[in-house]
């Protein structure tokens, strides 16, 4: 067939060779296989290792622990995501997080719950649409900037808090941060919600394939007609909402607004979606992987807890995971 | 040979000597160089010549071991060379000076002049001898620059002065020069030409590439010309050999037989592009294309006809004029707002502006026309994203092994046509083509003029930009050229021939006896 005489335009779909299909080997099913869920199968694996080595582990209040310890990376990392994904990356969600907490406490306690929830999702917002609009609209490198609002923003923390963790007294706030539903504490609800959410935003939606495209060519996607300028101040005000979120909901599991909440968390949430499998350089990325990211790092910090590895290994642990993660991704890309 | 070595100059010591050896090499979906066989002696500044595509920059990335040849040789003074990177070229006497230069911006004149061999004790860098001798070097060219200077803060032509010194600071005996006047003024142009004369003179070899005409004139004496990647001619001597027997065979006669042309009829106005004015363009540009037209914009690199494209299309924000799709003014700010008006760009740089390269062939394809077929304009739907894409893969008949290998895994043929797939979901009324079979084969090539002429029967107005002259002479309905910003010639298919359009995109004109042909439009 020369495209010289075009057949009219079959509507049929199925005659198209999916040569991929067809010429599949042992060999490229495996790889298909390791490439779409490789990393799934890892965290099976150091899973199914330490319920057998690690005595306690697979016990219920071990789970909800281990559940627990990962909610604030889990949530943050959802929006991460996007940015990653969009070929950018956000350093101010530790700050964010603290912030909001802080916000949270002071309006709860003058204002009440809903008002106090509100506000601290909104500042995060806020600080996240200020990081979008310098970014996507003023054109700055985005680790110059946020590592500059991390900095700001940590400094507006203490300001409001005048250094002193606030103490929250509404107990209803608590709650949000410690009910049980159907035998699973609140906060790991939220992370499942973010989740579906944003798993569904980034693959079922119009804006999540925009985002990719972003990340896999900026200009080729702007001359495609993506808004990208739109695009990223977008993704950069949900990054600080939902670090926002995730401040209240920390502040509710400890009753308090601290202002020293977060530290090193953005390099935490960072490492797990790469460790998941998503691409530093963007273009790349899938709500597995950040699920699956946070639950290893989660497990394997939950095992060494277990096993009284003293914090000092546990550091050199989490970082020689991290590089192995990244080595076996580049061998995959061979 | 030709060009004699005035006899009061001092005699070379050496006389070196340069030869291709039946190389070839192929890049996935393109066969770059063909069996390319040459001999380049000194004495001589030897032209390499051809239309962008030829194969002039593969050779001289194989020269400067930045390629590996598939098969062949270089033969430099009598011993076979195939350069394995580019230290090994370098350590062979050979220095390539691209138009984009290699220097590190950020450090001293100096410092560039021996980067990689700094004069050194213990590893301490020696300051005074790498001044003194960096001077000596710079003094040897004539040339009154500080070593002390950061390379950043000197203009381009002494830049380039620097990378001159360097290669003779390594004592290269082949010295390749690509396009070295494009961003020079006249006095800086023949500052430089006295200076290659010298390097003649020292008995080196001297490989000079360019497309311009003028130049090789004035200063080889002793050409070669590629065409689709094939050694078409070298002419040892220029004294007998007129410019038009060079644009002769870097054209080649065999235009139609990848064309394929047939006249269509033409309707209205598609485009009216009135007075628009912006950066890159050096006066304010109009012209119109038809309904079923194709119209073709030629000149070289820097005349301004991406710019153009890029004006037109919103990608870059005009500073006035007005643009008008099927006799309707529209306001275009940005590349959506074409889109939405019916007027979709092939970008020129495939690989940093048309494709998503770690994104599927699907998504590639999608990117654009989902939002007519996705609920809301916002939901997914992955059954009709399939049939979307299956549908234009086949009708433009796209070799990829599935919808989802990555686009990136694909030929640039068929690169190019899943970016022209992306726009056929829409409701098309321009298409603005900018160099679209730039780097790709001659069977994809006359697959893609034939979906071109498909989508201008259909009504579709073409605009396409090109720089292969045979391109622009046998797809379109009429020409327009451009030089250096601005639109200076508007000629119908019958009236454009290929030494025309070529004098008039030239900057520097040719001694012009010829008159410019009618329908030229002074601007």
């Amino acid at each position: 067939m020369t495209a010289a005489n075009l057949p009219p335009d079959p509507q049929a779909t199925s005659n198209l060779p999916d040569g991929s299909a067809m010429r599949t080997s042992r060999f490229s099913m495996i790889r298909s296989v390791w490439d779409s869920a490789g990393m799934l199968l890892l965290f099976l694996l150091v899973f199914i290792v330490c319920s057998v080595a690690v005595p306690d582990f697979l016990t219920r209040n071990n789970m909800i622990g281990l559940s627990l310890s990962v909610t604030t990376v889990g949530i943050v990392g959802c929006t991460m995501l996007f940015c990653l994904a969009s070929g950018d990356f956000d350093l101010s969600v530790g700050s964010v997080l603290a912030l909001a907490g802080v916000v949270a406490a002071i309006v709860t306690n003058s204002h009440g719950m809903v008002l106090g929830l509100l506000a601290g999702c909104c500042a995060g917002a806020a600080v996240g649409a200020v990081n979008g609009l310098v970014i996507a609209g003023l054109g700055i490198n985005a680790l110059i900037a946020t590592l500059a609002t991390m900095q700001i923003v940590r400094g507006l923390a203490y300001i409001l808090s005048d250094g002193n963790s606030i103490g929250i007294a509404d107990m209803r706030f608590l709650q949000l941060g410690n009910a049980m539903i159907a035998g699973t504490p609140a906060p790991v609800w939220i992370m499942a919600a973010c989740f579906v959410f944003f798993g569904l935003l980034l693959h079922k939606t119009v804006f999540g394939r925009n985002t990719l495209a972003i990340g896999g060519n900026r200009e080729a996607a702007r001359l495609a007609g993506i808004n990208v300028t739109r695009s990223k101040i977008i993704i950069f005000a949900m990054q600080g909402l939902v670090a926002g979120l995730a401040g209240v909901v920390s502040a509710a599991q400890t009753g308090l607004g601290d202002p020293k909440e977060g530290q090193g968390l953005e390099l935490r949430v960072i490492s797990a979606c790469v460790l998941g499998g998503v691409s530093l350089t963007g273009g790349i990325g899938t709500i597995l992987a950040v699920i699956v990211g946070a639950l290893i790092m989660g497990t394997v910090q939950n095992a060494m807890d277990l096993k009284n590895v003293p914090t000092f290994y546990q550091y050199v642990a989490s970082g020689l995971i991290l590089l192995a993660a990244v080595l076996l991704d580049r061998l995959k890309r061979r | 040979m030709a060009e004699p070595v005035s006899d009061d100059i001092q005699q070379p010591e050496t006389s070196h000597q340069l030869r291709f050896d039946a190389i070839c090499k192929t890049f996935p979906g393109v066969r770059a160089l063909d069996r390319v066989g040459f001999e380049v002696t000194a004495g001589t500044v030897h032209a390499l010549m051809g239309e962008n595509g030829a194969g002039k920059s593969t050779l001289l990335k194989i020269l400067a071991g930045a390629h590996r040849p598939d098969s062949g040789n270089l033969v430099i003074d009598g011993e076979p060379h195939v350069f394995q990177s580019t230290a090994q070229a370098l350590h062979a006497g050979v220095a390539v000076i691209y138009q984009e230069l290699h220097l590190v911006p950020e450090m001293t004149v100096a410092e560039n002049l021996y980067l990689g061999r700094l004069p050194a004790s213990r590893g301490w860098v020696r300051g005074r001898e790498l001044q003194k001798k960096a001077r000596a070097q710079l003094a040897a060219l004539g040339e009154e620059i500080s070593p002390h200077a950061k390379v950043s803060s000197l203009p381009l032509a002494q830049q380039q002065m620097v990378e001159i010194a360097k290669a003779l600071a390594r004592d290269a005996r082949v010295i390749a020069f690509d396009e070295p006047t494009s961003s020079l003024s006249s006095r800086e142009v023949d500052r430089l030409f006295t200076i290659i004369a010298r390097l003649r003179d020292e008995g080196r070899v001297i490989l000079y590439v360019t497309h311009r005409l003028d130049e090789v004139f004035r200063i080889c004496g002793a050409a070669t010309v590629l065409r689709d990647g094939r050694h078409v001619e070298t002419f040892p001597s220029l004294a007998n050999t007129s410019p038009a027997t060079i644009v002769n065979r870097m054209v080649g006669r065999s235009i139609d037989d990848v064309f394929h042309y047939t006249p269509r009829p033409r309707g209205s106005k598609a485009l009216d592009v009135k007075e628009i004015a912006g950066s890159g363009l050096s006066a304010p540009v109009s012209l119109s294309v038809a309904q079923r037209e194709i119209v073709g914009i030629f000149g070289l690199v820097g005349a301004g006809r991406t710019e153009l494209l890029k004006l037109i299309y919103g990608a870059t924000r005009p500073r006035s004029g007005q643009i008008e799709v099927d006799g309707k003014t529209v306001h275009i700010r940005s590349p959506g707002d074409a889109i939405a008006k019916g007027v979709v760009l092939c970008p020129e740089d495939r690989k940093n502006q048309g494709i998503i390269p770690v994104r599927s062939v699907m998504e590639n394809l999608n990117i654009s026309s989902r939002r007519h077929f996705s609920p809301l304009g916002f939901i997914i739907n992955s059954t009709r994203e399939r049939a979307n894409a299956a549908r234009y893969v086949q009708r433009l008949n796209v070799k990829t092994p599935s919808l989802s290998q990555l686009i990136v895994n694909l030929s640039g043929g068929n690169q190019q046509k899943v970016i022209l797939g992306r726009w056929l979901g829409e409701k098309l009324k321009v298409l603005l083509l900018d160099e679209p079979t730039r780097g790709i084969d001659v069977g994809a090539k006359s697959e893609i003029y034939s979906i071109i002429y498909q989508l201008a029967a259909t009504g579709v107005g073409v605009l396409l930009v090109s720089s292969e002259l045979p391109e622009v002479l046998g797809v379109c309905d009429r020409v327009l050229v451009m030089r250096q910003g601005r639109l200076v010639a508007d000629m119908p298919r019958d009236r454009a021939d290929a030494e025309a359009v070529l004098r008039l995109a030239l900057p520097i004109q040719l001694n012009s006896d010829t008159a410019v042909p009618s329908g030229a439009c002074a601007s």
